[in-house]
């Protein structure tokens, strides 16, 4: 059976252009980039080259790039680095209920430190209120950490704004943009961002990959102690072929940027106009307007999340859920019940997240398939039945 | 989730979806916010189970065990099915993940509730004497959920 991909918020399909562009250090080009003779030398001044290449797409210089080993890790470096080594001034940090959980369980981590942190709300749409944000800043508050685009519901959140807040009060501002990258143009600058996470796998690049900007001037501590790779900011042999490969995705998702959200956008509002048209019962969750181009969040009334992706993947379609079977714990997605759905409505959500592979075939695909799906599930739902005899 | 040969059939062709009209007896446990809901309709003759159907609300494991239950009781007389375990049912699914076998308990319960509201409706026996025979419990343990904030 063929398999449809519609989860690419979870993960990318390489781009054969990136594999091509890896290919010579995995291959000859094996040298360590640390080391003396010219095989080594050829690794560094590829890395080097791929550093000023991700510098240039986000308006910054190349010395504020780190690379990593992905999303979680860069998370990781930003917040616990910038926390501990800035301790002196204060212990307090902002961040959002709905960031991901490499963000959230390193804050959990933190105030088992002695650190306070608050978790700012969020509107039914998930942004969070520029407000709150201003009124939760204390004296010894040393870092804001919100994400730019939400992992589930797509939502974009007011970073421009956020950013000037920062920088008027002279507090750190880290942004978590795993999901944006590749989606949005980023000028760090601009924004105000002193710190940013992404991941290449996000994008069409290798994944165990990644990068943390952070902004020149800031003291932060290393998180994980060896050599002197990443101005000993980031020990461990550097990944040549990995970090080409994400300078490659980069340097593909950013000359393509308008043409690939314009197709993924059509693609994701013909599904949502279609299910919308075809299915009775169902909630879109997450911002209409302000909202990753390729992002369809939808829960199904009356059926569970679980059931639904197994029976998605009975016909070949690969898609997320944020039901509480699906999360591994009883709960559902923090995400939509910190958005106000109900336990009953967040269990029965669909994360759909087109692609630049996906096409019109595979969405008409997955709307039939969808519609064929939650009836069945309906019909041997006790809550249909109930919901149903209300109704007569 | 890794589940078996066994649980992939029964979601994806459960036996038994639906409802029986004046069944004899219905039993109804979980709730939605532990995202978790079985409903099961049995038809009673001579004090054997010779109809089940059922209806759930719930992930891939609550689908399988709700299956596999009723094609276990069917035929049975309400003693035997009320000796059902929900350790059997896992087995006969082959297993599930640790993490779904609140799922099983589900099942066990919705049995227990559907062949108590028989003897209610029978009216032989006083309701102690029906929670007793039926191991009736007050707070269902298949949904250990506390809401958190």
């Amino acid at each position: 059976m063929k398999e449809i991909y519609f989860d690419n918020a979870a993960t990318t399909r390489i781009d054969d252009e990136v594999l091509s562009s890896m290919m010579p250090y995995l291959k000859n080009e094996y040298g360590n980039a640390s080391s003396i003779y010219k095989l080594g030398k050829r690794s560094h001044e590829a890395i080097e080259k791929t550093r000023e290449e991700v510098a240039k797409v986000f308006n910054c210089d190349k010395d504020e790039i780190y690379f990593t080993s992905g999303g979680s890790e860069s998370d990781n470096t930003a917040i616990k680095g910038i926390a501990y080594a800035n301790k002196d001034k204060g212990k307090h940090i902002i961040t959002s209920k709905i960031e991901h959980p490499a963000v959230l369980e390193t804050c959990k981590m933190l105030e088992r430190d002695g650190f306070e942190v608050t978790y700012l709300n969020v509107d039914e749409n998930g942004i969070i209120s520029l407000d709150e944000l201003k009124k939760s800043i204390r004296k010894d508050t040393i870092l804001i950490s919100i994400m730019f685009a939400n992992n589930e519901i797509g939502t974009i959140e007011p970073i421009k704004e956020i950013g000037k807040i920062s920088r008027e009060k002279n507090i750190y501002f880290h942004t978590d943009a795993v999901q944006a990258v590749g989606n949005i143009r980023i000028d760090v600058k601009e924004l105000n961002i002193d710190s940013l996470s992404l991941s290449a796998h996000k994008f069409y690049g290798p994944k165990g990959i990644g990068v943390l900007y952070m902004k020149k001037g800031i003291k932060f501590n290393a998180l994980i102690n060896g050599g002197h790779q990443e101005k000993k900011k980031r020990a461990g042999t550097h990944n040549t072929a990995s970090i080409v490969g994400l300078g490659t995705a980069l340097k593909i998702a950013y000359d393509n940027l308008e043409s690939h959200n314009k197709n993924i956008k059509e693609l994701r509002d013909y599904y949502i106009e279609q299910v919308k048209e075809k299915i009775p019962y169902i909630k879109i969750n997450g911002d209409l307007y302000k909202r990753l181009p390729g992002n369809a969040n939808i829960s199904f009334r009356f059926i569970e999340g679980e059931g639904l992706l197994l029976n998605l993947d009975n016909k070949g379609i690969c898609a997320s859920s944020g039901s509480a079977c699906t999360s591994g714990s009883l709960d559902p997605s923090h995400v939509l019940l910190a958005i106000g759905l109900p336990h009953e409505i967040a269990h029965g959500s669909l994360r759909i997240s087109i692609g630049k592979y996906n096409t019109k075939e595979e969405v008409d695909y997955l709307i039939k398939s969808l519609i064929e799906i939650v009836e069945k599930l309906r019909n041997m739902s006790p809550l249909y039945e109930e919901f149903m005899e209300g109704e007569k | 989730m890794d589940y078996s040969d066994k649980v992939i059939d029964h979601y994806t062709n459960p036996r038994n979806v639906g409802e029986i009209e004046n069944a004899s007896g219905i039993g109804k446990v979980g709730n939605p916010v532990c995202g978790d809901i079985m409903k099961i309709y049995i038809k009673v003759e001579n004090n054997i189970i010779t109809d089940v159907k059922f209806k759930t609300f719930g992930c891939g494991a609550a689908i399988a065990t709700s299956s596999i239950s009723t094609e276990l009781i069917k035929g049975l007389t309400l003693e035997k099915a009320l000796e059902l375990k929900n350790g059997d049912v896992v087995d006969k699914l082959d297993g599930l993940p640790p993490v779904k076998i609140h799922c099983s308990l589900l099942a066990e319960e919705a049995i227990h509730e559907a062949i108590a509201d028989y003897y209610r409706k029978e009216g032989k026996m006083s309701e102690e004497e029906i929670v007793k025979k039926c191991k009736l419990k007050k707070n269902h343990n298949s949904c250990p959920h506390k809401i958190s904030n």
